[in-house]
């Protein structure tokens, strides 16, 4: 792609509108981190970008009793210094503060780590342990999808060409609720996981669990939700037993591929033993929430 | 000498003199160069690794609105093959110009085939698009083992294996065998109660500088022509370039800019003369960039390497027998650093049987370049991994082991020479006695220790000291400055003049204004452009005390030099640099001193390393935890700065132990051509890197001075492979150890 | 291709620029403003030689477009310290050999500059991690960290 329009539409409707456009291709930008690198070579089809940041509610959040809606555009530097979040949903805000460097942090967005549908994203299987939904608007109004429907494949989602994500919304997780997220990296920063798991659990008074959703990130075409590694905390104490039943089901569900990131066999290894590890967090949050 | 010698700088960690600018972002590097009517260049470049060029077309391309020339291999003029001084060695011309741009072949995915010029870098890219070019695809040539059987598809149809009692019959992908040996290891592994044998397989690394290679030019018809580039050696980019054009070495002017990271691999050309012929054929100032994937692909890593090491050793710790052999992936064209990795090998160690063969191999990978010590990492490594296993089966401690067997003054080289003094003992009893190895480790963490050594080079300096009316003076010198030498030149002119340091302002010339310097590399600048520094300012101090002779109307020797004064020891009379050189005009003329040097007696530079790691022994990732670089700098000038050499070569060193690796794709296509998966250290990822300086002196330099550059990246391949090996109980025998590959060994020891 | 007209603030100063949609705040600071200072070590945001702030944020320039600086306030390492006085942590990086090449020097600052900003009193490992992003070949950053701590400490009216 190579940008020859730069448009910044005050609102969704104007956004819309520009979408619509039929002369040349369009890409909407948030924080630009994966769209302008897409874009660097000039000899590629000309791309119209449609910058969101201007549109009001796309930087912005709400959260309270209901849930978070929260503005895709926001910036993963601003949303992780958001402490009302953090304490409610710290897996999917540790998530968000492991994309890249603290320069990438600076631009990228929750929701364009979404879009661009990565198999590797961060945020996603974050999201979806949380049960997230993306509202989507287009030309025929508003829809709803869950987070693990929206992503297609790789770098595909859902949305037609004139439709925009206009806001993720989370539930607010029961009483008794944690979530973690963790990914495996190579060196200590900077690298696109070679596995991930986002895991939020629902301990009852007496430690058990009652709700659980496990994600699993870069090691199938999409993050996958998997229900069966779900199926092994419920009912249980998250004591050592299920948590290696919910790591195997996880590595059980995983189809990843080899390449210059990791083979297929240490993925589908290592994302067991995240899941175990994350679960393990979850847990021991869940118990420290009233 | 300097055993005696109280120094008033050498030692001080002083504020290097082109700080301000580093710090301000005011220096200028090689691509912050712009000129009136300046156009933008671009390279067109191979999509095969292997193929033979067909037809190349650039007529569509010449006629696109914007695009100012076009270059191809054609406008090479045709010249003869000759060796081409560059860095520490050599380089074939023929060779040069057909890896700047291809000539009837492709060698490598990302091979120059043609350039343009234009006047957005936009229009050039689009431009590229519009070349015409067939190709007939040929079977690519990637792995060594497959390079050197007697069937392989051959690169070069002319390669005969040079080294061998008569030429072979056929020709091979092997361009060079080397074989270097003493006494007699067979005798030597019969002697040994303990013989360890290891297979290890190093992969290709680059040197990592974050400034991407670039450079301005601007061709002159009829004088002198100039370019502006990133270059540890700017006498080498015109000697290199003016071959390949064949133009006379006067009418190119090369300016060296602040350079942005060499380490070996900017001490040849890949754009300079590309950019020359578009300059010269549009008439316009040229300014050519690589781009991240460019230099990855298309500049000159380190070559792979896969070795054999077996060494003997008595159960009371004197090792009997030492053999190597060592294949290095040379790239597209000959001229691997194998020879080398054979003489650096075994170098630590005093044992009487060594043999040490090596083969330089071509491949359909980017040509490979000079790297920190180049082909001593890779041989260093297997050697160092052998020692350590040899040790812990001896049951002797691994530093023990090491003095017990230490090279030292006296001790025969394979390679030739008797080392002369040198502090290899003295590393080793300061890593025995540092507070790093004192501390015991704990559960499930691992130690590695491992040897260096490097020659180091001295070569040729020029610097003239020119003194200023006012007292001050200038410093010209011709090492392009890599890692902040000039605060050295600085230190060593004012230790000689007694001047304060800041009165000093050292500049590097280009070449039009100063004598003929050889490349900064080699671990060369503190040492030889060093001693001609200390030389020009003798030159200068006995010129001040011939003035100052003729004012007081005494003879020169009755004038002492203190503390930057003239002292007349004949009488009464005391006169400052400043009050002599103000009266410059009427006792002469202007002051100036010189120093050219060849200087012979580099000492070499020994190192030690230690290492602890941790593993992650569910998903084989690995910490270092501690680290710390003890290394022979014979006498430190810029303490500071030598320790940066340390922990600079350390970072890298661990980089290519831990994650660093080429990944190739069956086509022979780098798979990881950025920074974000060719992952090189972190800040995130490293502790503090300790250093302990050692000073054994070189009595060849006026003040003592060994090389520090490239010593620091030998070592730690084998610290931290031991190490990994140690925290997990398995043998590590290949490098990288990615995480995949340590959980493999944890998974197969069971 | 037709060129935008942008009007912005660079390290206080008002400026206008002529680009390209496709121009990245790094092309325009480097090639349209003169502002050299920041560097391109790769392009894609991964070695943070091009560090800048946009509106206080710490930002690769090679992933901002040129546009986007409309209206907003950048920040660049010509806007460290002042003309005639280098600010703690360029004074800082030269007292402890932060630096060997210096390329990567410049992005470190702006860096350093914004983590303290954000955090006076980083710990060790809190300063690596923020620094992540900044690549550097030559140090080993054993250096550049103690020069960061020290910078903090002095700020803090600690040193």
């Amino acid at each position: 792609m190579a940008v020859v329009d730069y448009q910044a539409p005050q609102s969704i409707e104007d956004a819309i509108g520009i979408l619509q456009k039929t002369d040349i291709k369009s890409k909407v930008m948030a924080g630009g981190t994966d769209l302008i690198i897409q874009t660097k070579s000039q000899t590629a089809d000309p791309v119209r970008v449609v910058d969101l940041k201007h549109i009001d509610g796309m930087m912005s959040y709400t959260l309270d009793d209901g849930g978070m809606s929260l503005g895709p555009a926001m910036s993963c530097a601003e949303f992780t210094t958001l402490d009302d979040v953090k304490a409610v949903y710290p897996g999917l805000s540790e998530s968000a503060y492991l994309i890249g460097s603290t320069q990438v942090q600076g631009r990228a967005s929750i929701g364009g780590n979404l879009c661009n549908a990565s198999p590797a994203a961060d945020t996603i299987p974050a999201l979806i342990a949380n049960g997230a939904q993306c509202v989507i608007e287009g030309n025929n109004g508003e829809r709803v999808v869950a987070v693990e429907d929206f992503v297609t494949g790789v770098a595909q989602n859902c949305m037609a060409s004139d439709e925009l994500l206009k806001q993720i919304t989370i539930p607010r997780p029961a009483p008794g609720s944690s979530d973690a997220y963790l990914r495996f990296i190579p060196r200590t920063e900077m690298d696109i996981a070679v596995a991930g798991a986002g895991v939020s659990v629902t301990l009852d008074s007496s430690g058990k669990c009652t709700a659980a959703r496990v994600a699993i990130g870069a090691v199938a075409v999409t993050a996958l939700l998997v229900r069966e590694a779900a199926e092994a905390l419920i009912g249980t104490a998250v004591d050592e037993q299920a948590l290696d039943a919910a790591a195997a089901a996880a590595s059980a569900a995983a189809k990843p591929i080899t390449d210059r990131r990791g083979t297929a066999e240490y993925r589908t290894h290592v994302v067991g033993v995240l899941v175990k590890r994350a679960a393990k967090i979850a847990a021991e949050r869940a118990r420290g929430v009233k | 000498m300097s055993e005696a010698k109280k120094f008033n700088f050498i030692g001080q960690r002083t504020i290097r003199p082109d700080g301000h600018d580093k710090v301000t972002g005011k220096a200028n590097y090689a691509a912050d160069l712009a000129l009136p009517g300046m156009i933008w260049g671009k390279i067109l470049r191979s999509p095969h690794a292997h193929a033979k060029i067909l037809k190349l077309d650039t007529s569509k391309a010449e006629a696109m609105l914007g695009v100012m020339s076009v270059a191809t291999f054609d406008d090479l003029p045709s010249v003869s093959n000759e060796a081409i001084q560059s860095g520490e060695g050599a380089i074939d011309s023929l060779d040069l110009g057909r890896n700047v741009l291809a000539r009837d072949k492709v060698l490598y995915h990302g091979h120059a085939i043609a350039a343009i010029a234009a006047k957005t870098e936009a229009i050039a890219e689009k431009a590229l698009e519009l070349i015409d070019v067939e190709y007939e695809v040929l079977t690519p040539v990637l792995d060594l083992h497959e390079a050197m059987k007697a069937d392989a598809p051959l690169l070069h149809e002319d390669m005969f294996t040079q080294g061998y009692p008569e030429q072979p019959e056929k020709p091979s992908n092997i361009a060079a065998r080397h074989e270097l040996k003493m006494g007699d290891v067979e005798a030597g592994f019969a002697e040994a109660d303990v013989i360890v044998e290891r297979d290890f397989v190093t992969p290709t690394v680059h040197q990592g500088y974050i400034e991407p290679h670039a450079c301005t030019v601007s061709y002159n018809t009829e004088g002198q022509s100039m370019v502006w580039c990133s270059t540890q050696g700017h006498f080498d980019v015109r000697a290199s370039t003016a071959k390949l054009l064949a133009m006379p070495l006067g009418n190119l002017k090369v300016i060296a800019s602040e350079i942005g990271g060499g380490f070996g691999g900017k001490t040849t050309v890949y754009l300079e003369p590309i950019a020359l012929i578009l300059s010269r054929k549009s008439g316009r100032p040229v300014k050519m960039m690589m781009d991240r994937d460019e230099v990855f692909r298309a500049s000159g890593p380190a070559s792979a390497a896969r070795l054999t090491v077996k060494v003997g050793g008595k159960k009371d710790g004197t090792i009997t027998a030492m053999q190597t052999s060592i294949a290095y992936e040379a790239g597209a064209f000959k001229g691997s650093p194998a020879m080398i990795g054979g003489m650096t090998a075994f170098t630590p160690y005093n044992c009487a049987n060594v043999y040490c063969e090596t083969f330089d191999v071509v491949v359909n990978k980017p040509k490979v370049a000079a790297y920190r010590a180049p082909g001593a990492p890779q041989a260093e490594f297997g050697a160092e991994m052998a020692v350590s296993e040899l040790a812990e089966k001896l049951g002797i401690d691994p530093v023990d082991l090491r003095l017990q067997n230490a090279a030292k003054e006296g001790t025969q080289t394979v390679y030739g020479p008797k080392l002369k003094a040198v502090g290899l003992v003295e590393c080793l009893e300061a890593a025995k006695n540092s507070p790093h190895y004192k501390t015991e480790l704990k559960e499930g963490e691992g130690r590695g220790i491992a040897s260096g050594f490097w020659f180091n080079i001295g070569g040729q300096s020029s610097v003239t000291i020119n003194m200023n009316p006012d007292g001050t003076g200038t410093i010209v010198e011709g090492s392009p400055d890599i890692g902040g030498s000039r605060a050295s030149m600085q230190m060593m002119a004012a230790e000689e003049l007694g001047i304060p340091l800041n009165d000093l302002k050292p500049i590097i010339g280009d070449t039009e204004s100063i004598p003929y310097n050889q490349s900064t590399g080699g671990s060369r600048t503190t040492f030889a452009t060093g001693m001609a520094v200390i030389e020009a300012a003798q030159d200068v101090v006995q010129q001040l005390k011939e003035r100052a002779a003729s004012l007081w109307n005494v003879t020169p020797d009755q004038v002492e030099w203190r503390d930057g004064s003239a002292i007349n020891t004949a009488g009464e009379g005391q006169m400052t640099c400043a009050e002599i050189c103000a009266k410059c005009e009427k006792t002469g003329g202007q002051i100036s001193g010189t120093g050219n040097v060849n200087a012979r007696g580099a000492g070499p530079s020994f190192a030690v390393h230690v290492c602890d790691t941790k593993v992650d022994m569910e998903t084989g990732k690995v910490d270092v935890i501690r680290y710390t670089a003890i290394q022979d700098a014979g006498k430190a000038i810029h303490p500071s700065y030598v320790e940066g050499q340390f922990q600079g070569g350390a970072a890298q060193g661990i980089g290519w132990a831990l994650n660093e690796e080429y990944v190739y794709n069956d086509d022979g296509v780098m798979e990881n051509a950025g920074f974000l998966d060719y992952r090189i250290p972190l800040a995130s990822d490293l502790p503090m890197i300790d250093t302990i300086i050692v000073e054994v002196p070189n009595n060849f330099h006026p003040y003592g001075v060994r090389g520090v550059g490239e010593s620091g990246i030998i070592p730690p391949l084998a610290a931290v492979g031991y190490a990994v090996g140690d925290a997990i109980g398995a043998n590590v025998s290949e490098l990288p150890c990615s995480p995949p590959r340590v959980l493999k060994l944890i998974q197969e020891k069971g | 291709m037709t060129k935008v007209h942008v009007t912005t603030s660079i390290n206080g100063d008002e400026t206008e620029f002529l680009c390209e949609p496709h121009d990245t705040l790094l092309d325009v600071l480097r090639n349209d403003l003169s502002l050299t200072g920041t560097k391109e070590g790769c392009g894609s945001g991964d070695c943070g030689a091009c560090s800048v702030t946009l509106n206080g944020r710490l930002v690769c320039s090679c992933l901002v477009l040129g546009v986007e600086a409309e209206g907003a306030e950048v920040g660049t390492i010509e806007g460290v310290g002042e003309a005639d006085n280098l600010n703690v942590i360029q004074e800082k990086f030269l007292e402890h050999a932060a630096l060997q090449c210096g390329i990567c020097t410049p992005g470190l600052i702006v860096s350093t500059q914004a983590l303290l900003a954000e955090n006076p009193s980083p710990t060790e490992e809190e300063a690596r991690y923020y620094l992540a992003g900044n690549l550097c070949r030559c140090t080993g950053y054993d250096k550049i960290i103690r020069a960061v701590m020290d910078s903090a400490e002095t700020m803090r009216g600690e040193g």
